[in-house]
């Protein structure tokens, strides 16, 4: 029976993330490097095969994440390709200023699309339900941007241990000529060999942190010093409580009837639509307090979105049309 | 899980985060058919292991669904898309993620039906050790064996057998001791180095996490998850040498060219010497560059930006490697395929394949064998059907740099592609290149085609013969090949017959290689190369049968026309033709 003993002869070596040599055997990487490497690679694979790739930028921590890791990638380099926002126009006010200051520090290109259209014609969530108003705002908006680019690649911050049906996705994710993702029909996706053979108006959505978890994003913040946008650190704000969960507060017309503001210490999880977004109680103001929370707490980060919650499966729905 | 009491706070929290940056992290793969238990296994891992969210266990419970018969399905935290919760299988696979205070997870989980083949060789092609699930009521399966076959064709070297139900067989003692004899055998038949066998019950959650020493008080080894923390997975280094398949090109201004990539093996430290594949030119490192400063050293599999020394010719698909221990440089070798497509493989269609960084056009030459994954008999095959696996020759229009996927399994893997469906149809496996690639590495050269060999230049020769190289394609017409050598060499040319009809691919290629390489004209008989496989040679180097034939003058196959045109061929290749008369024999 081959069992050895524990890597009790691993020590880090200061300032390189990786482990110790020992004679004979492999030299592993740490959790964190071992997933840095992989996700570098994917970023500049892509950047590689595709003649015009985007990286979608939700602004949120997974985003940061994965821009840095394109600055690592492509170093001294300036990042080869723009990044694109879907603004729904719903979002944090915070997270616009954070978006603009920071990209433009990194001098990153950035484009911002907007649903004109919708919006126009008064599209939001209160009239048209999270499902619809998603629909408009993100997914559609999402394919006319990378219709109106031209992109055939498009980067992701999404996750596999965000949600159940993220679990099957692959990192090269095929979508058909309308955007739509078949779970039926996926690629088999073996190695780090990554077809990204498509016909025109087809297009792949690479996801470089498939493989990350929440922890792993924000050790990863934490070691790598990496600015987020402030909502992610708890401080008192202007919030009411709406269907059990928190929603701030920007202005007195986002409030329903009856509803009255008041100062609640609190953070949010993750960056959504000022609307259906809900923050937490929370004292954590710091990086390593946000995961001491965290690892209190257990719950997943998505639960406090609505639009997962409408119907079982409702995430696997939506990225069948096309949303991210 | 990650257990954290608040009264501890910050300086375990410091603690905390020191000890969880140094954690290693360990891919494994889980087999097992659809009655094995495999889902209310892992459930119960992470649900044990705490490592599931609270959120989910509720949407579980309040679910309509529950096949398991106990109170909670552990099964339906981990099946995840609509069409298997109604179907009750899983149909493809999935990743899962979990932690514990020793070690980072992620669990490739492939489901066990019909695609089964396809789903667990993706899902053990990136882990480190396989838990293959025994049901302790049946004992060791054809499935077990075809488990333990891919799992071991893929290079994993630990595997556990995981003995499910051990409930229902009264958790006897000599049960478990019949069935962990037999996987023993099967691993060691396989050559499997590292094995572990343990006796469980996933829905009792029996030696899982916790420990079932009322229930099996004979068992004295690790827990599951006892095992995954401590099992030692580092595989015994097979290939030292350098690996640096050429990514990406940085080049932020004219004075700054690195080169990006993955390390697929080697450890690369400043000053090293390296040798660049194809064109053989030597170099060194100047700097590893790194977004937080340069680095000394950097091992594989980092991903890495490295300056060289000198400017030499090195683009994405070109490798950097050690000068000492070289890969093959090979057109044609053998591999272990698995298809993955329900078009089956067929000999001879064209197809794109993707190793490393390189795509090239390539194509099943023969299939030796299929491979039985039950029987593990070799059996006759003309094609190879979806979930098979077959031993085939592989033939490609460039060469790659290869070493064998036992020694290297990021330079020894390879998919390949349906040019007209863009498909993912199979994925291979090198065992070893089919010409002896032995002088190559001794001689350091490669079967390209415009490779110098030596240290006299393609001009100085070409200063001699007073002319340039040139192949002409013959087909399978030797007496011409043979008069057309009398009468170029009469006319000052060097010249040499070279028929191929012998020699494999990548030998011709290189002897061709050698021969052009030389200065002379080379007359090939019985080639079978296409266009692609002259692509690095000048269009006016190049002389086809088949092109004179096709002019329509009439009389153009004949030797006397061919004769003639071959001459005019060849005038065009001296260096001036009318000012060295003195060569021409009159």
């Amino acid at each position: 029976m081959t069992q050895a003993a524990p890597l009790a002869d691993e020590t880090l070596t200061p300032g390189v993330r990786g482990g110790a040599p020992s004679s004979g055997l492999e030299r592993r990487l740490d959790h964190l490097a071992s997933l840095e490497a992989e996700s570098i690679h994917i970023l500049r694979e892509a950047a590689a095969e595709f003649s015009n790739p985007v990286m979608l930028y939700s602004i949120g921590k997974d985003s940061s994440v994965m821009l840095r890791l394109a600055q690592k990638a492509f170093y001294p380099g300036k990042i080869p390709f723009p990044l694109l926002h879907i603004d729904t126009s719903y979002k944090f006010p915070e997270m616009i200023e954070f978006r603009d200051s920071y990209t433009g520090e990194i001098g990153a290109e950035l484009i911002v699309h907007q649903n004109r259209e919708a919006l126009e014609q008064g599209a939001n969530p209160f009239v048209l339900g999270t499902q619809r108003c998603c629909g408009l705002l993100k997914t559609a908006a999402l394919l006319d941007a990378l219709a109106a680019g031209g992109f055939n690649a498009a980067f992701g911050g999404a996750r596999r241990d965000e949600e159940k049906s993220r679990a099957k996705e692959r990192i090269y994710s095929f979508r058909d000529s309308h955007g739509q993702w078949d779970p039926k029909n996926q690629r088999p996706e073996l190695w780090n060999l990554f077809n990204s053979r498509i016909e025109k108006s087809e297009s792949i959505r690479v996801f470089p942190l498939s493989n990350w978890t929440e922890l792993d994003v924000w050790l990863y913040i934490h070691e790598e010093n990496i600015p987020i946008v402030p909502l992610y650190y708890a401080r008192e704000r202007q919030a009411v409580v709406r269907n059990g969960s928190i929603v701030l507060i920007y202005s007195p017309d986002e409030l329903l009837p009856g509803e009255k503001v008041q100062w609640i210490k609190c953070r949010m999880r993750s960056l959504g639509c000022v609307p259906c977004t809900g923050a937490i109680r929370s004292e954590a103001d710091t990086v390593p307090k946000i995961i001491e929370e965290m690892i209190s707490f257990r719950r997943s980060e998505r639960e406090n979105r609505a639009i997962d919650h409408d119907e079982e499966g409702s995430m696997e729905l939506k990225k069948r049309e096309g949303y991210f | 899980m990650l257990t954290f009491e608040a009264s501890e706070r910050s300086e375990s929290l410091a603690a905390f985060l020191e000890a969880d940056l140094q954690k290693d992290l360990l891919r494994f793969t889980t087999a097992g058919s659809v009655d094995d238990g495999k889902s209310t296994l892992i459930g119960r891992l992470l649900h044990d292991a705490k490592a599931v969210y609270e959120d989910h266990v509720a949407s579980v419970q309040k679910s309509k669904i529950n096949r398991s018969g106990g109170s909670f399905d552990f099964s339906l935290l981990t099946d995840g898309l609509r069409a298997e919760r109604e179907q009750g299988i899983t149909i493809d696979v999935a990743y899962r993620y979990f932690s514990t205070a020793r070690r980072k997870f992620i669990i490739a989980d492939t489901p066990g039906h019909e695609q089964y083949t396809r789903n667990m060789a993706t899902g053990a092609s990136t882990a480190d050790l396989a838990i293959i699930l025994v049901d302790a009521t049946k004992g060791l399966l054809t499935q077990t064996h075809r488990h333990a076959y891919i799992a071991s064709l893929l290079g994993i070297r630990c595997a556990v057998a995981a003995i499910n139900k051990m409930d229902l067989v009264d958790y006897r003692e000599e049960v478990f001791a019949r069935l962990h004899r037999d996987f023993f055998a099967l691993a060691s038949r396989l050559g499997i180095p590292s094995v572990q066998c343990i006796p469980i019950s996933a829905l009792a959650g029996d030696n899982v996490v916790r420990r079932a020493s009322g229930n099996m008080p004979w068992y004295s080894g690790p827990t599951l998850l006892g095992h995954l923390e401590t099992v030692d997975f580092r595989q015994t280094r097979s290939l030292d040498a350098v690996r640096f398949p050429i990514q990406y090109v940085i080049r932020p201004d004219l004075r700054f060219r690195g080169f990006a990539g993955q390390l697929a093996s080697g450890t690369l430290r400043s000053g090293d010497a390296l040798v660049a594949l194809p064109s053989g030119q030597e170099t060194r490192v100047k700097a590893i560059v790194n977004f937080d400063g340069d680095c000394e050293e950097a091992f594989a599999p980092q991903s890495i930006t490295v300056q060289l020394e000198n400017e030499i010719d090195l683009s994405r698909g070109d490798m950097l490697v050690s000068p000492s221990y070289q890969p093959a440089v090979s057109r044609s070798f053998s591999a272990t395929v698995v298809w993955l497509h329900a078009d089956p493989l067929r000999v001879g269609k064209t197809l794109l394949l993707k190793q490393t960084t390189r795509l090239v056009k390539a194509h099943v030459r023969r299939i030796r064998h299929r491979i039985n994954v039950n029987t593990l008999q070799h059996e006759p095959a003309k094609q190879l059907e979806m979930n098979g696996i077959a031993e085939v020759e592989v033939e490609t229009n460039q060469p790659l740099f290869l070493d064998p996927y036992a020694a290297s399994r990021a330079t020894g893997s390879l998919i390949l592609i349906d040019p007209v469906s863009n498909a993912t149809v199979g994925a291979g496996m090198v065992r070893e290149t089919i010409v002896a690639t032995a002088i190559n590495q001794k001689e350091g050269h490669f079967p390209s085609l415009v490779t110098e060999l030596g240290e006299v230049t393609a001009e100085q020769r070409q200063r001699r013969h007073g002319h340039k190289p040139g192949v002409l394609l013959l087909g399978d017409r030797r007496p011409l090949a043979k008069s057309l050598e009398q009468a170029l060499f009469r006319n000052g040319f060097e010249v040499v017959i070279l028929d191929a009809s012998s020699l494999a691919p990548a030998m011709l290629c290189t002897l061709l290689g050698s021969l052009y390489g030389s200065g002379l004209l080379v007359l090939c008989t019985n080639a079978s190369l296409g266009p692609q496989d002259l692509a690095e040679l000048p269009s006016e180097a190049i002389f086809r049968l088949s092109d004179a034939i096709s002019t329509g003058t009439p009389n153009a196959g004949t030797d006397k026309r061919v004769t003639q045109y071959a001459l005019a061929f060849a005038d065009k290749l001296r260096l001036s033709p009318k000012s060295d008369p003195a060569r021409r024999e009159s």
